[in-house]
């Protein structure tokens, strides 16, 4: 890739070439605030104040927290095996009515107490995310594993074959509509206002169960036995495999942290959006992926972070210009940061980086 | 088997065998009624047969994984959409525009040009639209060209979707958003005159079949040409095309323009034929079933792809819709006393039958023969006999 960028830049005169380092240095801040500045300025002179574009701001961050979920399941897998998994937007999908179902289980209702309704969820999401992980394990056990060593693009093809079988799960189980869920915690309920800014009690969710789980999933790779092991077997597996460890026991953890992530993800959304529908990891999985890359895939910090910004784009547009283009503008503003960071907005940590 | 291989390498017996598959190929259709079910799958096949040579040039020669093919698709049945329909009524003072095309459609207001016209068009608008795609992914790597394929074919997507809401030149939106915009006008070609797909859908095979033949012919073209060596180069190794003095951008550039110039000739086709433009169609999913033909035939194996494309077409079109649902799969589970219809879960079949080929066949139903070494000797062993089988 080198060799491309010297004879794409070489030819260019001095004075362009300025120009050029400036765009190229401060092109992609100015980019990313564009948006939220445009309409800053649209409710400074409508309205006077910024209360608007804060609202949007905070519907953006719970979105991009729930994305956040579903992006590590994918720069986790794709640290460590190189594949774009297709079916992790459906294992997410499967989260959501695995809790929806609990729920209905647990006879958890809009008029259960306080205290039942904290037990019943934290049962929902500790069985949810044990559903989600080991069906991410299983898919990686009868798609990927015999693929090890078939050429690269085969395992995409049976990540995209498992996806379709599991939206069909979905269908059979769920019917092919969008169905409604009780609003367990009343999420939209504002639970305090701030300078006219509402924070409702889904968006508190979204962070709070978010952020533990992201902090404790990178420590448990940073710091742990097995975390360690997947970072070598990241960076090579071949040579992880003399040194002992164990590397298909690797991948499959790999998956199966993923999948208790996307099974949390699942449960967020379930409780945030109150409904759930077959085919709605297709697009929170195309974003989650893209969140990824954004971030520089195979980077655990690049994914959360891009999930905030496409988050935040999302609840931007979709309240703003209306949500037929969120994924125009999302996708837009993909190109656009892969134009300025070949490599996503941190950079990237596998193995074709070294 | 030498006397065998050596038939197989004989060209003349080569030729004969793609002359006489050709041609009970091309005659096909009339051991069938004129509006055939099984014609019309075949007619559709084709036109993937199209479209999954283009993407197999992108992708199986070139290396570079695209995942928003569907563009090209969406280019080339827009193209029909504004140039062979009454989406712009108004033009000219609703007298319409008119280029080579028949009294009839002469008399319709909007603009109605020729097919090869729109064939033309579609190609050019294509090979444009695939250059500004390529810009962007040249400086990346890997799977992030192909998320930002993924991402032009999904923003097309959405502006062809909403595009009713679009007005850029006058009040002349720019699709019929979710409606489809329909009727299209029917291919009507010098010589042969109008055809009509209300009571004789062969003419329409016969183009398809055209089509394949050409773009199958300038596939073999360009993969022995001097550029499509360069494609082969820099799929291999990128860096060491680019010191062996093959110009990266510019390849790079040809082989998405020329893979979307094919997606775009399809596109065109399938517009005339299906006699709409359905803007709902123009998902990332249909670029997944593009790709699905071209890895499952064999990534760049020409041959492979068509029998991909035929494959995983008919499979989609006839084997889950008419054989298990109708036929006697169904007959014996109704049996069994099981109310079961497999329209319930032709998605999730169409998705198994996908990891069972993969799974059974990772290197495709006809890898092509470089690959194939490459997998069975290590790289290293590999290149000598590829040598060898080139030469």
């Amino acid at each position: 890739m080198e060799a491309a960028s010297v004879t794409a830049d070489a030819p260019r005169p001095p004075r362009t070439e300025a120009v050029w380092e400036l765009v190229s240095k401060y092109g992609l801040i100015v980019l990313l605030v564009t948006l939220p500045v445009v309409y800053a300025v649209v409710d400074l002179a409508q309205d006077g104040n910024l209360t608007r574009l804060g609202n949007n701001l905070v519907e953006g961050f719970s979105n991009g927290a729930i994305l956040a979920l579903i992006a590590l399941g994918y720069t986790l897998v794709y640290g460590i095996i190189e594949l774009i998994n297709f079916a992790h937007g459906e294992v997410f999908m499967m989260g959501a009515l695995v809790s929806a179902g609990l729920w209905g289980t647990f006879g958890l209702t809009e008029t259960t107490g306080t205290f039942g309704l904290v037990l019943g969820l934290l049962a929902t999401l500790i069985l949810a995310m044990i559903a989600s992980g080991t069906l991410n394990t299983m898919i990686e056990r009868v798609a990927y594993r015999p693929l090890r060593n078939a050429p690269k693009l085969a395992p995409l093809i049976t990540a995209v074959g498992m996806s379709f079988i599991l939206q069909n799960v979905g269908v059979l189980w769920i019917g092919a509509s969008q169905k409604s869920v009780p609003d367990l915690i009343r999420s939209q309920k504002e639970l305090f206002n701030v300078f006219g800014l509402s924070v409702s009690r889904g968006d508190l969710l979204a962070v709070v169960v978010t952020i533990p789980l992201v902090l404790l999933l990178t420590t448990f790779i940073a710091r742990s036995r097995l975390g360690k092991a997947m970072r070598a077997t990241a960076q090579d597996p071949e040579a992880s495999r003399l040194m002992g460890i164990n590397v298909d026991t690797t991948i499959s953890l790999t998956f199966l942290l993923g999948g208790l992530l996307a099974g949390a993800a699942g449960l967020i959304s379930t409780l945030y959006q109150t409904s759930i529908w077959y085919f709605q990891g297709f697009s929170a999985g195309l974003y989650a992926f893209t969140a990824a890359v954004m971030g520089g895939i195979g980077n655990l910090r690049g994914a959360v972070l891009g999930a905030l910004i496409i988050g935040v784009i999302q609840g931007i547009v979709d309240n703003r210009v209306g949500n037929i283009w969120t994924p125009a503008f999302v996708f837009g503003y993909l190109i656009l940061i892969m134009v300025f960071r070949p490599g996503g907005l941190i950079g990237e940590e596998t193995r074709e980086a070294g | 088997m030498s006397a065998l291989r050596q038939l197989r390498q004989d060209r003349r017996a080569n030729a004969a065998l793609a002359a006489a598959v050709v041609l009970a190929v091309a005659l096909l259709p009339m051991f069938r009624p004129p509006l055939d079910g099984f014609i019309d799958d075949c007619i559709l096949a084709l036109a993937y047969v199209v479209m999954a040579l283009g993407l197999n040039l992108v992708v199986g020669f070139a290396g570079l994984l695209d995942l928003g093919f569907v563009a090209f698709y969406a280019f080339g049945a827009l193209v029909t959409g504004w140039w062979a329909s009454d989406l712009y009524s108004s033009v000219k003072g609703e007298k319409g525009i008119h280029f080579g095309v028949s009294d009839f459609a002469s008399s319709l207001p909007g603009i109605h040009l020729n097919f090869l016209v729109l064939v033309i068009g579609a190609i050019l608008i294509c090979a444009v639209a695939g250059v500004i795609i390529g810009l962007p992914t040249l400086r990346l790597r890997g799977d992030y060209i192909a998320i930002v394929t993924l991402a032009f074919g999904e923003i097309i997507g959405r502006v062809a979707q909403n595009g009713d809401t679009l007005t850029p030149f006058g009040d002349n939106k720019i699709s019929n958003g979710r409606q489809s915009i329909s009727p299209i006008d029917q291919i009507d070609l010098p010589l042969l005159g109008q055809f009509d797909s209300a009571t004789n859908i062969r003419p329409y095979y016969w183009t398809a079949l055209a089509l394949c033949l050409v773009v199958l012919f300038v596939n073999f073209r360009l993969r022995d040409s001097r550029l499509g060596r360069a494609w082969v180069a820099l799929r291999e190794d990128e860096v060491a095309a680019a010191s062996m003095g093959v110009p990266l951008v510019r390849t790079k550039l040809l082989a998405y323009a020329a893979g979307a110039a094919f997606g775009g000739i399809s596109g065109a086709f399938l517009g005339a034929y299906l006699n709409s433009v359905n803007a709902n169609q123009f998902q990332f999913g249909f670029s997944i079933f593009i790709l699905a033909m071209v890895i499952l035939g064999g990534l760049g194996s020409i041959w492979g792809v068509v029998i991909g494309a035929v494959a995983l077409s008919f499979v989609n079109s006839r084997l889950i819709p008419d054989v298990l649902d109708k036929g006697p799969v169904n007959d014996f589970l109704n049996s069994l006393g099981l109310e079961f219809s497999f329209s319930s879960v032709a998605f999730g079949v169409f998705g198994f039958l996908l990891v069972l080929m993969m799974v059974l066949r990772p290197q495709g139903l006809l890898p092509e023969r470089r690959r194939q070494l490459e997998l069975t000797e290590g790289v290293g062993v590999g290149d000598e006999s590829v040598y060898e089988a080139r030469a």
